[in-house]
């Protein structure tokens, strides 16, 4: 029976939004489905040479974001927030046991998973390839195109 | 199913949340031969239903699940 195979479009460079599209990569590589992820726009950051682990959180704009005392939004956008904000994400990750971006991405890789940055975001926001971490291929849409027709499962993240 | 199952290998997962039990799972059962038993505790609540999604689509069997206060073992055969 051939694999099932997936896409993933990662579109975000944050470091709650960088989780799914891992996790989601690597575990499907583990129920052995064949994944693609395409990067692309702010998704970039998440393949940036030792840019992995350096992601970053906001609290502003998001009213869910968990905080030791409730923080009022404007208060949310002083110097130091964000970077608070990240450590403690962070730490709450660590202390439940689960992996980091750089090592979900390293595992990504180990597993197979494809993984493609959009060369168009890149040229616009001026990354180089030699920017990227190694093993990843360079492409567009129709790349993508071509690997989600073959796919179940199709995601934009 | 006895209550006997013999484990090959053992897998220590605890503390580790998802997706890493499945994934050190994968690993440890493709080290396996065929029909050898991966014993593998965890304590990852969600880990119960993840084993048995892993299990249906890889094609390997879940021969027994124990429950214990916060733990989970899971004797899986590699059929696949």
């Amino acid at each position: 029976m051939a694999n099932k195979k997936m896409t993933i479009i990662a579109s975000k460079g944050s470091l709650d939004m960088a989780y799914p599209p891992l996790i989601l990569a690597t575990t499907a590589a583990a129920m052995d489905v064949d994944v693609t992820i395409f990067f692309t726009f702010f998704g970039l950051d998440i393949i940036k040479k030792g840019n992995a682990d350096n992601l970053k959180i906001s609290p502003i704009g998001n009213p869910a974001m968990p905080m030791p005392i409730p923080i009022p939004t404007l208060v949310g956008s002083l110097p130091g927030m964000e970077a608070m904000a990240t450590s403690m994400m962070k730490s709450m990750f660590k202390k439940h046991g689960v992996a980091s971006i750089g090592t979900l991405l390293d595992l990504a890789k180990e597993s197979g998973v494809k993984l493609i940055a959009c060369q168009m975001t890149m040229d616009v926001m001026g990354v180089k390839q030699s920017d990227i971490v190694d093993g990843v291929e360079f492409g567009g849409a129709a790349m993508w195109l071509d690997e989600a027709s073959d796919s179940q499962i199709n995601l934009f993240v | 199913m006895s209550a006997d199952v013999k484990a090959d290998q053992v897998l220590d997962a605890k503390g580790l949340s998802c997706p890493l039990p499945i994934l050190k799972t994968k690993k440890a059962v493709e080290a396996l031969s065929k029909n050898q038993v991966l014993k593998v505790e965890t304590t990852d609540p969600g880990s119960k239903n993840d084993m048995a999604s892993w299990a249906k689509r890889t094609g390997n069997e879940i021969l027994k699940v124990e429950e214990g206060s916060g733990t989970f073992t899971f004797f899986i055969k590699k059929t696949a």
